[in-house]
Formats: structure tokens, sequence, C-alpha cells
């Protein structure tokens, strides 16, 4: 029965706004390609080269895990255009609060390459100073960033700043209390926050169609925020989708989200097995999108010799790579001291107690780390 | 149903199976005795769970009994007490110990109390597992001991199996249980092959019983989930050091079963308590003043504990030191039986 007094769910959306199509070919789109008047074929070109040094930095990473170096892993592949396109529309002052896939937006970042893997080694909980680059350690309570980066672009409103910040999360986060009310608050506050979702079609190994009916990026409307719908394997959409959301933001306009449709490559972690949830076929079809050849498409068309910036990036990508390893494999263990440490910022007399404890107990074992079995009576 | 299902799950007998198949055939038993038994969570459809708990059984039992849920705890739990109203009995896996918080303020505020509330007319029979514990190198919220928080939760049974045959067992008996019960499944012991009977009688020993795991006359040590088989090794150790550890595996953490605590005591004097999760209120509290308030005449020592520190779960590199090992075990043993220990002489100050 239809009841013409309900308003129907649009389930299908446009096509997602491309600006370079994966055969290279340019799309014009009058609001996008205005604030991307300055992208010229160098900054194209570095665009690129970022996309690449992301890359391999995954690909490192994964080798890294397989020969145990790292005791985990959460690829980006192919969610590089997303990633790079949108990091590089922020200025080192915006604040980012992310995911665990976020590591290319960690490059983009600044972040000490000796600081990128630590996390995933078990060396430390957080690898890198958040406001040494202005990014929150990676967030793998599916969601909750999203709030942190509501409550931080309220806070710039009410000093009265600049700034924006920016809160990446997933397809599947968009399913948690704490995204909706990060969406409430947000549009409440009116807070300068840029909504980047990489809709990269899986949460481990449920599908997008589980979490949402319509296309993400509809979900905005309903809480008052605009929102733009993008090809994230498109690294001029990210930028120019990203750069329209932060002029919104610092011109006092509010929240914007943004969600870019992109695909996950590889398995969730290195611990993940992909064949048994998803098919081969789907995975071919996304590789035909793949977010860097469409870029060298482009250049070709414009007349750049691909092979040359190519062997660039592929340069620059060997350094990182190679600052990565040595980085990681010089990190020494954390110390025993690193247990206790930093729990409180005042004094805790139950903790000290608790640490000179252990530390009696460790100074009982003999050289080996071994307990020597007792001889005589105890004294209590 | 076809006949080989049916076959499967007539089979009786025993088998060699891992802590997680265990889980998995008491799943698959509740599925087919009852069709109220739903199982829900994330991943555990298709995939068969993150740790293949749920393996294979939404091909068996199919997607409406076996749901992939969206990405929410919170969403998970609350929509399994609205099933509840509406007669099933929903089995949830938290993927992690560390996003069971999500759905805390549903199970604290709405599962625990819902009976109380409604005078005995609604039921809550949920099923709530969740994998927890350290020892497998993960990254933060995936080792955490959160066994207190619900322990301390009136309305909520809370239980731990330490071997393959009472998760087996203790599952379906969660299941059938018309109270909510959250069931921690020490996910570092998942791999881990034991002779299970299938076919084991489930009023043999109810669901909140504690049983002596060896038995022994000098200290006792008690223990539970991952820990019950360190202790045994510890029992063992102590063993060669002539001295005669009496292990006890709680199973239930809420309600406790002093019983046996209580009659080991008796016999030892002597008590040693063991968890993963941090010592300041946590459930070592809690038996330490019950062996107290129960057996004072009869201890010969203070109630030890062994336990994780009071921190926050430490990067996989650090959790060695956190998590109590055999000889942090074996040390605490020394100090119960007034041998010379890693706190001899310590003369504390104030505080
Ligand atoms: C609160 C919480 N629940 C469950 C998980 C386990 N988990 C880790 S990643 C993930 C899927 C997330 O999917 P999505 O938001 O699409 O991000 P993606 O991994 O695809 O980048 C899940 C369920 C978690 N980390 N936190
Ligand atoms: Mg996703």
């Amino acid at each position: 029965m239809s009841r013409n007094v309900l308003s129907d769910p649009a389930t299908e959306a446009a096509d997602p706004i491309q600006l370079v199509a994966p055969d290279g070919s340019r799309h014009h789109h009058p609001d996008l390609d205005a604030v991307l008047t300055d992208v010229n074929d160098d900054a194209l070109a570095e665009l690129y080269t970022d996309m690449v040094v992301a890359r391999r930095i995954d690909t490192e990473a994964t080798a890294l895990q397989r020969q145990g170096e790292l005791a985990l892993w959460p690829p980006l592949l192919g969610q590089e255009a997303a990633q790079i396109g949108s990091a590089r529309a922020l200025r080192p002052d915006d604040f980012v609060f992310s995911s665990y896939r976020e590591n290319g937006v960690a490059y983009c970042r600044g972040v000490d390459l000796d600081d990128l893997l630590t996390v995933w080694r078990g060396n430390a909980s957080s690898g890198w100073d958040p406001f040494a680059i202005n990014m929150a350690t990676p967030q793998i309570i599916i969601g909750a960033q999203t709030l942190h980066a509501v409550g931080y672009a309220m806070g710039v409103k009410f000093d009265g700043g600049d700034q924006a910040s920016i809160a990446y999360f997933g397809d599947g986060a968009v399913t948690q209390g704490d995204v909706n009310e990060a969406l409430a608050f947000a549009a409440s506050y009116q807070a300068p926050v840029v909504f980047f979702c990489q809709n990269n079609h899986w949460a481990i190994s449920e599908p997008v169609s589980l979490q949402t009916r319509v296309p993400i990026a509809q979900r905005a409307s309903g809480f008052g925020i605009p929102a733009l719908r993008i090809d994230g394997n498109d690294v001029l959409a990210a930028l120019a989708a990203t750069r329209i959301a932060l002029e919104r933001a610092r011109a006092g306009d509010g929240p914007t989200f943004i969600e870019a449709v992109t695909y996950r490559m590889g398995p969730h972690t290195t611990a993940d097995d992909p064949t048994r949830y998803r098919d081969r076929a789907e995975l071919d079809a996304w590789a035909e999108k793949d977010p860097l050849i469409r870029v060298e498409r482009f250049l070709a068309t414009r007349g750049m010799a691909v092979d040359g910036f190519r062997e660039a990036a592929e340069h620059r990508a060997d350094d990182v790579a190679e600052a990565l390893r040595q980085g990681l494999i010089a990190k020494t263990d954390p110390d025993v001291e690193d247990v206790f440490g930093e729990v409180y910022a005042e004094e805790h007399p139950w903790l000290a107690r608790q640490q000179e404890h252990y530390r009696r107990y460790l100074a009982s074992l003999d050289d080996s780390g071994d307990r020597t079995p007792p001889t005589g009576e105890g004294d209590r | 149903m076809s006949t080989e299902t049916a076959q499967r799950e007539d089979a009786r007998g025993t088998q060699t199976l891992t802590f997680g198949k265990a889980i998995n055939a008491g799943l698959r038993r509740a599925l087919s005795d009852d069709p109220k038994v739903l199982v829900m969570g994330e991943d555990v459809g298709r995939l068969g769970g993150v740790f293949r708990i749920t393996d294979g059984l939404q091909a068996e039992f199919g997607p409406e009994r076996v749901l992939d849920s969206p990405l929410a705890e919170s969403g998970i739990v609350g929509t399994a007490v609205g099933l509840a109203y509406r007669g099933f009995r929903p089995v949830i896996e938290i993927q992690f110990d560390g996003f069971v918080y999500p759905a805390f303020d549903q199970i604290v505020s709405q599962v625990a109390k819902l009976r109380y509330r409604t005078r005995g007319r609604l039921k809550m029979p949920l099923t709530i597992r969740i994998p927890f514990g350290g020892g497998i190198g993960s990254p933060e919220h995936h080792s955490e001991s959160p066994e207190a928080y619900f322990a301390h939760t009136a309305g909520l049974r809370v239980v731990s199996p330490s071997n393959p045959q009472d998760a087996f067992t203790m599952i379906r008996q969660a299941i059938a249980s018309d109270d909510p019960v959250v069931y921690f499944e020490p996910k570092r012991r998942y791999h881990e092959k034991a002779e299970v009977d299938l076919g084991a009688d489930l009023s043999a020993m109810p669901l909140g019983a504690a049983r002596v795991a060896s038995p022994g006359t000098d200290v006792t040590l008690i223990a539970y989930g991952p820990l019950v088989k360190t202790a045994l090794d510890a029992a063992q150790a102590a063993a060669d050091e002539d001295v005669s550890v009496e292990v006890i595996d709680l199973r239930s953490l809420s309600p406790i079963d002093f019983g046996p605590v209580e009659a080991s005591v008796r016999k030892t004097g002597r008590a040693v308590i063991t968890h993963e999760a941090g010592q300041f209120a946590g459930l070592g509290a809690e038996i330490a003043a019950s062996i107290t308030e129960r057996c004072f005449y009869h201890l010969e020592h203070a109630p030890v504990r062994v336990t994780g520190f009071d921190i926050p779960y430490p990067p996989s590199k650090l959790e060695h030191h956190h998590l109590p090992d055999l000889d942090r075990i074996l040390d605490g043993v020394d100090r119960a039986m007034d041998r010379p220990n890693s706190l001899t002489g310590l003369v504390e100050g104030g505080a």
C-alpha cells in the first residue's frame, strides 16, 4: 500500500562527484574547480608522489608484519587518494582526529617516520605527540574520535580561532551512537568540523549495505549538515571537497560531511582473510579504478613524461620505506618503568606501592629472569 | 533439516575439541534445541566471527538465526532486550572485551534491571559472550578484563570457563538460564584442546558451581578463566618444592560459589587469589574479604592477591609484566606460606 504522505528515502544517489575519471579524463565541476585554480602540474605531481609514498608505507609495513617486526597492520591500499587529497587540504594548525587506518594522513601531517609504526609493534599505545603534528592518537574504538573532533571544533569556536578539525571514520562507524551524536552536536553548535567518511565498502566482513540503505552522505542532511559525495579514488575531488568544507568551517558556516566512496583493496588488517567473505570480481572491478593509475593517465594527457615523475616518486618512496624500516628496527623495547608511568598526573600512593612491590619482585629474580625457589625461613 | 545435520546434532559422544570449537559446538546445540535462540554480533555470520567461534552457524541455521549486526554494540544489546520482550533468547558476541563499553548502559541500566523492575514478569535470558584477557600481543582495547564491572552489577550472572568441557557445558547452561549471563571467554586459550563429552548432563554441575581443579593441602590457589591453566602449572611447580597447592576454578564470578573455597581454606589456612584484572576493587578484593569473614579463625596468613596492575592495559611488549605468570603466582604462594619471597623484609610506611 502506498501512502503519499510518506517521503521516500532516496536509495540511489547520483554518481559521486568525480574530477579525474579512471581513464584519466578530466571532468569539470564549477564549484570544485573553483577551489583548485592553484593546482598546476607540479602540485599534481606532488599529490601523486604522496600517494605513491603512502602506498609504499603500506607495502613496507605489511612486509614488516610478515617478517614479525610488527604485530599487526591495517592497510590503506586503495584509499590513498581519499587520504592524501583530504590531508593536503588541511593547514598545519587544523587538527585531525582519525581511526587506525589513516596512515597516509599521518604522513601528510609530517609524522616522524620513527613514530608511525611503534603502536603496531606493540611498543606504545600512541606513536606520536598529538601536538607536534596536530593529529590525535589514532582511535581504535569505532567512531569515538568523531565526538572528539566536534569538541575540539567547539573549542576553536569558543576561542574565536579560524582553525578547523576533521574527523576521519569508516562506513561501519556511521552506525555507532557516537557518530550520530557527533553529527547532532556539530549541527547544534555549528562547529567548524569536517566529517570525512571513507566508505571503503567494508567493515571487516560486513558490507556497507548492512549499515545503511541510503548513501551515507544522505545521513547528514537529517542532522542539518550539508554533504558532498565524492569519488574517493579521485585525489582532486578529495582535495577540492575538503577545501570547500574547510572554507565553510573558517567562514563560520559550521560542519560539512564528505563521503568519499572508495574501496579497501587489502584485508581489514594483516590478521584478516577477506577471501572468506568477498568476491574476487568485486576486487578486480575496483582495481580498474585505482587512484594512482588515473593520476598517471591524467598527467599523460597533459603531456607530462609519466616515466620520469613515476621514477622520482618511487625514489622518494624508497627513501621513506628505508627510513621506516631502519627507524623501526632501531627502536628499543619499552622499559618496565613505562608500565606504571603516566597513569595519573598527580601522586597516587596505591599505584606507587604496587610499583614498588613489583620492583622488589623483579629484583628477587635471578639473572635470567626466573624466580629462585626460597631456602630457609621467611620473616614475612 | 538434513539427515547429516540431524546426525551431527545427535552426536553425544566424546570428541577432542579446541576451546573455541567447544563453544561453537555448544552454540550449535543451543540453536538446534531451541528455535528462539538467536546468535547476533559483528562479523558472526558470514565470517564466523574474528575468532571463528560462530564458524558455520549461519550456513547451518540461516541469516535469520545467526545475524551479522550493524556496527554498534549498544544497538546490539538494546535490540536484544526488545527481542527478549518478544520471547527470544539472544546470544550476543561482543567482538573484544574493550568494545563492550558502548553497550554498558544497555547492559547495566536495562538488561540487569528489567526483571526486578517488572517484578519478574519479563525474563532477560540474554547471553553476552565476551572474549577477554591478554596474552595474545594485541593493540589497545583488545586485552582487557572488565569482569568486575559486571560482577558489581546486581541482576547479572557472570561466568568464565577455563577449559573446553566447561566452555561447552557452560555456554549451554548460560543460554538456558532465564537470567542474563555475561560469559567471559579466555581468548588466549581458544586453541587449547581437550576431550569434550558432548553428552554431558547439564544438571550434573550447575552454572554457578566452583570446582577443585587440583587437590592439595598447604595453600588454596583461587583462579578463573585464563589463569586456571597458569595456576595448575604453578601447583605442579610448587609440588617440586614440596608445597601442596589446591587449585580452585571459580567458573562463576557472580555469584561466587564459596562452598568449595571455604572448605579448602579451612583445610589449608592460606589463600592466594589470582586474576589478570587490576587489583583495586577487583574480584580478588571480594574473595579475600569473604574468606576473611568466613574463615577468619582458620587463617594462618592474610589472603594474598596476585593480579594485573592498576593501570590501563599496557602495550603488548609490556604485557608480560602486567599478566600474572607462574613465577609471580609462586611468589604469592611463598608469601601465603611464610616462605622467603619478594616482599620479605619490606617495612611499609603510612599510605
Ligand atoms: C567499539 C568497537 N567495536 C568493534 C570494533 C572492532 N572493529 C575494528 S575495525 C571494525 C570495522 C570498522 O569498519 P569501518 O568503520 O568501515 O572502518 P574501516 O576498518 O573499513 O576503515 C570493527 C568492527 C572496534 N574497534 N570498536
Ligand atoms: Mg569500512
